[in-house]
C-alpha cells in the first residue's frame, strides 16, 4: 500500500504556470544507521521521481540518502494541454508508486 | 566640606524612592483601571503552533503539505479494513461523522472500566474487545495512523475533557507528576513549561505544553508521534528514566494537560520542528 498526496490544480489556462506538489510516505532509510541489534539497516530509499504530462516527461529528480523520510517535492510546469499528469516514484527493494491527476486546460 | 552634599543625596534618594513608589502603585492599579468590570481578559494560554515559525505554521495548515496527512490517509484505509476474528472493521460500528469530537474528550474512563485510557488505549480496546484482534503496538504506524484519522475529525473543536468526577483524582495525580522534580537535572515539567515558557532552550522557544495538536508529525523524528512519545522525549531530556510506553503515569499526565488546555482549539494532526 502506498500513500501519496498530490496537490495540483484541476483546471488551468493555456500557458499558465502551475505549481505541482507531491508528498509520499516512505522511510528513506539511509543505509548508514545501525539498528537496535548493532547491525546496519540496509538502505531503502526512493531513487528516482518522474512526472509526465500525457506521457511526456516534464520533471525528474534523483534522490539521495540525505533526503528526509516522507519526501515532499514541489515544482512548476507550464499548462499546455488537457490530460493527465502522472507522478512515479521508484527505488530500492523494488519500490514503485504511481499516482495521476486529471487537468483541464482551456 | 562634604557636609552640604549629604542633604542633596538624601533628597535625590527620597525623590527616586517616591517616584518608584508612585509608579509601583500605578502599575498595581492600572490593570484594574483599564479592564472594565466583567470583561474577559485575553487567554494567556498559547498553543505550540503560535510559537513556531511562519513556514511551519503554513505547512501544518496546508493539508497537501502537512506530512501527518499521509498518516491520516493511511488511517482512513485502515478504518474500513476488517481485523481480528470477528472480521469487523472500524466502520462496521462507527461512521466517520461519529468521530467528530472524540479526540478532544480523551483521556477518559471507558464504560465498564475504572482506569483512564487515552485515544490510543480506546482504539486498542476496540480492537481487543469488539474486533477480537491483537492490540496494536504503542507508537506503531498503524495505531498512530488510526489515531491521526480519528483526531483529524475533531480539528477546530475546543478541547473538552469529560466532567467525570472519577477523573479528578487522575488529574491530580497528573498535576503532581507535572510538578515533580525528576532525573539527573532535577527538573519538573512546570519549571520549563510554566516558569520559563516563552524563553529559549537551545535556541528554541519553550512552549506552554498544551497538547493541542497530537498526534504530531515532528520533523526531527521524520515520523508521526503521540503525546506519550513527546513526554518520553522530555523525560529523557531531563535525564530521568522514561516509563514504559504502557505505563499509567502517561495517561495521568495527559489527563492533566488536556484539562489544563480545556477550551483551546484542537489542531491535530500538527507539525512540530
Amino acid at each position: 500500500m502506498t500513500n501519496v498526496l498530490i496537490n495540483a490544480p484541476k483546471a488551468a489556462r493555456k500557458g499558465e504556470v502551475i505549481e505541482l506538489k507531491a508528498l509520499i510516505l516512505h522511510p528513506m532509510e539511509t543505509g548508514f544507521r545501525p539498528g537496535t541489534n548493532g547491525t546496519i539497516i540496509p538502505r531503502n530509499i526512493i531513487e528516482r521521481f518522474v512526472a509526465t504530462w500525457n506521457g511526456v516527461e516534464i520533471f525528474s529528480m534523483a534522490f539521495s540518502p540525505a533526503i528526509s523520510a516522507n519526501p515532499f517535492v514541489s515544482f512548476f510546469a507550464v499548462a499546455s494541454e488537457s490530460g493527465r499528469i502522472t507522478f512515479r516514484w521508484t527505488g530500492d527493494e523494488g519500490f514503485s508508486a504511481e499516482e495521476s491527476v486529471a487537468i483541464e486546460v482551456a | 566640606m562634604r557636609l552640604p552634599d549629604r542633604p542633596a543625596r538624601w533628597a535625590v534618594g527620597a525623590l527616586l524612592a517616591g517616584v518608584f513608589a508612585v509608579s509601583f502603585a500605578l502599575a498595581q492599579l492600572l490593570p484594574h483601571a483599564v479592564t472594565p468590570a466583567g470583561a474577559q481578559a485575553p487567554d494567556p494560554r498559547r498553543s505550540g503552533t503560535q510559537d513556531m515559525g511562519e513556514a511551519l505554521q503554513r505547512m501544518q495548515a496546508d493539508d497537501a503539505a502537512n506530512p501527518a496527512m499521509l498518516f491520516v490517509q493511511l488511517g482512513e484505509q485502515l478504518w474500513s479494513r476488517p481485523a481480528g476474528t470477528t472480521g469487523k472493521a472500524c466502520d462496521g460500528c462507527h461512521t466517520v461523522a461519529d468521530m467528530k469530537g472524540v479526540a478532544v474528550r480523551y483521556p477518559a474512563i471507558p464504560r465498564g472500566g475504572d482506569a483512564p485510557i487515552d485515544l490510543e488505549g480506546r482504539i486498542n480496546r476496540c480492537r481487543t474487545e469488539h474486533q477480537q484482534a491483537p492490540a496494536l503496538a504503542p507508537e506503531s504506524r498503524d495505531l498512530l495512523a488510526l489515531e491521526a484519522f480519528v483526531a483529524r475529525q475533531s480539528r477546530g473543536l475546543p478541547i473538552a475533557p469529560p466532567d467525570d468526577p472519577r477523573l479528578a483524582a487522575v488529574r491530580e495525580e497528573g498535576a503532581a507528576l507535572y510538578r515533580l522534580r525528576q532525573g539527573q537535572l532535577n527538573l519538573s515539567c512546570a519549571i520549563c513549561h510554566d516558569d520559563n515558557a516563552g524563553q529559549k532552550l537551545a535556541g528554541v522557544v519553550i512552549p506552554q505544553a498544551h497538547p493541542t495538536a497530537y498526534p504530531i508529525y515532528r520533523l526531527e523524528w521524520q515520523a508521526l508521534g503521540s503525546l506519550k512519545r513527546r513526554l518520553r522525549n522530555c523525560l529523557v531530556g531531563i535525564r530521568a528514566e522514561a516509563w514504559p510506553l504502557d505505563a499509567a503515569p502517561y495517561v495521568a499526565l495527559e489527563a492533566y494537560l488536556m484539562d489544563r488546555a480545556r477550551g483551546m482549539r484542537y489542531e491535530a494532526p500538527g507539525v512540530r520542528p
